[in-house]
């Protein structure tokens, strides 16, 4: 600190400055705050204390490993084993037990839809909605319309598969593109889709012949679709019946669907969920009310 | 290269008598240089335009051609204006400041400041209304996201610390800045990076670095514009007529040497081609992470910190009048602040793929941090001692001052977040962004105000503000803002960080992401409510500024700004 000889006091605050000056700014001489100073050696014997205990210094090829020997990457492990371990008694009891059979003990109930549940949520609730409540494209089920069935060995089958999905043992089911294909025409498909719409409380464009809609529908669609619409639930072909479709109940979404359809896909789980919880979920879905 | 509505401003008014005589010099070598470099540059855009595949880049190429051939022909039409003339350094014995950069930089923060709190206030809708991103590309939250923090940090901040820098440099070492073009340079420089680096954002261009998402060409151009910035700052420290360098000065240099590289060391990318925009990192896996994270936490250190600091160190002692509290104090800060800052990244990857012991290293450095960063909040505090009364009266410098305490709430924040055992709670969760915003629009956001609301007097001649009301509005109605984010932040941070990690009696978690989601939403429309009273406040005071430039009373001709050419010593 040079120029002593421009030291002066500070009238306010009675300390000395430092004698330098820039601009019109000035300094005070005043030592370093003793709770400041005091508080910054504390921080520092903390980290020292720390480094001794835990994993801490990098060596050339090693590290310095704390005198606690503690290791974050084996305390993750331990504490996931442990998760498993806990659930594992009931875990296993839901792996040994038939679907119909958890429904029925009170105890191993509880916990399938305390799995299901919790697996419900970060699997399913994305496509399904939260409470399995659908959107368009993704079935509700909540309700009794099932494509594939809403039995428990159903619903099993479905989620260890998926629909569509890369799974050998995927249900498979496709309809046939009638418009893009060109296996009927414009007016074909109008005449067809008015016949659906009429028959599921739809309102119909005027001026269609329903009864031509009737004969190609019985000719290209009762083979899966049902004589009555009522849907063959072994090859995925849901009811028409009534307008509570997967893809809209409009008279446009049924022709975009016959002319252009879509054939909606969900991933099989038996590879990504272990056995208790795809059991698990089945029980969960079931309860929600539609369960066959 | 002298802005046309800058220039009566800058030099002409004061040596404008002894430009009568003309007389045409040889063209310099500054101005030769950056001639032949701009010139170069353009034909090498050019080459690049035509050449691409990528249609970003054919627009990033010709806007620099177009930009790189502006700049020459400025350069070569300011020779001709003024004969070649070299600007004095001195009239009367006194220093010949060059304010112009000072005031474009002034003017860009505040323009870049709106946008990017707008762009801020819009993600926050969007985040409570995901269907205000309209399903459109650019719109989208993954780009508007980068969008709002680099326009913040590196446009307003980068602005502000650039134009405040050139001013404190120059008062404190009572000289002119060197170089006619240089200074130009480097204020517009920076600035067409942000342009190509937000107009890069929104058409799909990024790195996918936080904080550093700009593509290596735009990093190519921020490191000669930021070697050129070291160049200037240097050449002026070194000119100086005081013995000694003024603390500000040191936190600036801190910066500017720490940024350039931290820059570099987290941009070793290899384009693709020199046609496309698209390169990749040489570091890879935990090491990229940890470059990284070292590069994003000392951004915060040193650009954030060190940067803002300086403007603190200036600003506060000038508009309280008053000594700065201790020399001492704010030596040793300095070095403590500047030795362990870097060791503090690691805090950012706790419970991953980085090994235990830089984790732990990491966190016990953030605990040694916590007093000397504290250091500047205390001589920035207690410089105020004597002069507390003037917070009554003077609402731009309790702006700095309530700045400060927010410097000392969110650097006592950090280190406890650091910890490895708080981290497993708050870390991925909202608790992170309000932390970060107390920072940010607390600390970094006041200190810019009030260092704004002292230089548009200052450098365009007026008495003083053109309304102290609206200041105090600007003041009430942010801080209302802040405090709603930052509280609707905790709240929802912690909440969030309980509930996934909450377990039903069996063994199971209790809930499932997107009910943690849900439970998010009113506490995101209290967040954007106060981003809202946020941008309000910065809408009043850019209308204060305009308002205070354009009808402001005129300072008298005699009497200089504040504290200005009166020799020290």
């Amino acid at each position: 600190m040079a120029d002593t000889h421009n030291k002066e006091v500070d009238q306010i605050s009675g300390v000395e400055t430092t004698g330098h000056e820039w601009d019109g700014l000035k300094e005070l001489n005043n030592p370093l705050p003793k709770w400041w100073l005091y508080i910054f050696y504390a921080t520092v014997v903390w980290a020292v204390i720390y480094w001794v205990l835990y994993p801490s210094w990098p060596l050339v090829s090693s590290y310095t490993k704390g005198v606690l020997g503690a290791n974050q990457r084996q305390e993750a492990i331990a504490a996931y084993d442990k998760g498993v371990a806990d659930r594992s008694e009931f875990a296993d009891k839901i792996v040994a037990t038939s679907l119909e059979d958890i429904t029925k003990d009170q105890e191993l109930l509880q916990f399938a839809l305390a799995n299901g549940q919790a697996a419900f949520g970060d699997n399913c609730a994305p496509c399904h909605g939260a409470g399995g409540t659908g959107s368009e494209g993704y079935p509700n089920l909540q309700d009794d319309t099932w494509i594939w069935g809403g039995t428990l060995d159903d619903i099993h089958t479905t989620l260890l598969y998926g629909i569509r999905s890369d799974s050998d043992d995927a249900r498979i089911g496709d309809m046939p593109a009638f418009g893009a294909d060109e296996l009927l025409s414009k007016e074909e498909i109008d005449q067809v889709a008015n016949f659906v719409a009429s028959r599921a409380g739809v309102e119909t464009d005027e001026g269609i012949d329903l009864a031509a809609g009737q004969v190609l529908y019985e000719d290209n669609c009762a083979a899966c679709h049902g004589d009555n619409l009522e849907g063959i639930q072994e090859v995925g072909a849901p009811s028409l019946m009534s307008a509570n479709y997967l893809y809209g109940n409009s008279l446009d979404d049924i022709r975009a669907q016959i002319a252009n359809p879509r054939n909606g896909v969900m991933p099989g789980w038996a590879e990504r969920l272990d056995p208790a919880t795809v059991k698990s979920l089945t029980v969960y879905v079931h309860s929600f009310g539609g369960g066959q | 290269m002298v802005v046309p509505s800058l220039a009566p401003c800058m030099d002409s008014k004061n040596w404008g008598a002894e430009m009568a005589q003309k007389k045409t010099g040889l063209v310099s070598l500054e101005e030769g240089g950056f001639a032949i470099f701009l010139v170069l540059l353009a034909f090498a855009c050019i080459i690049i335009a035509g050449k691409t595949f990528d249609q970003v880049m054919a627009f990033h190429a010709g806007l620099g051609a177009l930009l790189a051939a502006v700049s020459v022909f400025l350069i070569f039409k300011n020779y001709f204006d003024d004969g070649g003339e070299p600007i004095p350094a001195e009239i009367d014995g006194k220093p010949n400041y060059n304010m112009g950069p000072v005031k474009f930089g002034t003017i860009a923060a505040m323009f870049w400041g709106l946008a990017g709190f707008t762009v801020g206030l819009v993600i926050a809708l969007q985040l409570a209304w995901p269907a205000l991103n309209f399903d459109l590309p650019w719109t989208n939250f993954g780009r508007l996201r980068p969008l709002h923090t680099s326009a913040v940090i590196f446009a307003f901040g980068g602005n502000v610390l650039l134009a405040t820098s050139m001013y404190v440099v120059q008062r404190t070492c009572r000289v002119r800045m060197p170089g006619k073009i240089l200074p130009w340079f480097v204020i517009l420089g920076y600035n067409v990076f942000i342009l190509i680096a937000g107009t890069g954002y929104l058409l799909g261009v990024t790195q996918s670095k936080e904080y550093a998402e700009p593509e290596w060409y735009a990093d190519l151009w921020l490191t000669i514009v930021w070697v050129m910035y070291l160049f200037l700052f240097l050449g002026t420290l070194w000119k100086r007529k005081e013995p000694h360098i003024y603390v500000a000065n040191w936190f600036y240099l801190a910066f500017i040497v720490t940024i350039a590289m931290l820059h570099i060391t987290n941009n070793l990318t290899i384009p693709v081609s020199i046609y496309s925009t698209k390169s990749y990192i040489v570091w890879s896996g935990v090491q990229d992470a940890m470059v990284q994270w070292w590069y994003g936490h000392n951004a915060v250190g040193f650009f954030l910190t060190a940067g803002f600091l300086a403007i603190m160190y200036y600003f506060i002692p000038k508009q309280a009048d008053r000594p700065v509290y201790s020399y001492r104090l704010s030596i040793v800060h300095f070095w403590a602040l500047i030795f362990i800052y870097i060791w503090a990244g690691p805090h950012h990857l706790h419970y991953t793929a980085l090994p235990q012991w830089a984790s732990t290293l990491g966190a016990t450095f953030s605990i040694i941090l916590w007093m000397p960063s504290w250091g500047g909040m205390i001589n920035g505090l207690m410089t105020l001692s004597g002069a507390w009364d003037k917070l009554r009266t003077d609402p731009v410098l309790r702006m700095m001052v309530v700045s400060v305490a927010f410097y000392g709430m969110s650097t006592f924040e950090g280190p406890l977040m650091s910890l490895r055992s708080v981290n497993s709670l708050s870390h991925y969760t909202d608790w992170t962004i309000g932390h970060v915003h107390s920072g940010a629009l607390g600390w970094v956001g006041y200190i810019s105000f009030g260092a704004i609301y002292c230089l548009v007097p200052w450098l365009w001649n007026k008495r003083g503000l053109y309304s102290l009301k609206l200041v105090n509005w600007h003041f009430w109605l942010s801080t209302l803002g802040i405090v709603l984010y930052i509280t609707a932040m905790w709240v929802s941070g912690i909440m969030q960080g309980l509930m996934w990690r909450a377990y039903d009696s069996l063994g199971f978690l209790e809930y499932s992401f997107v009910e943690t989601v849900e439970a998010m939403h009113p506490f995101y429309i209290i967040r954007a409510l106060g981003g809202a009273l946020f941008v309000v406040g910065a809408v009043i005071m850019a209308y204060n500024l305009w308002m205070t430039v354009r009808h402001g009373e005129a300072e008298e001709a005699d009497t200089t700004p504040v504290g200005s050419l009166a020799p020290a010593e």
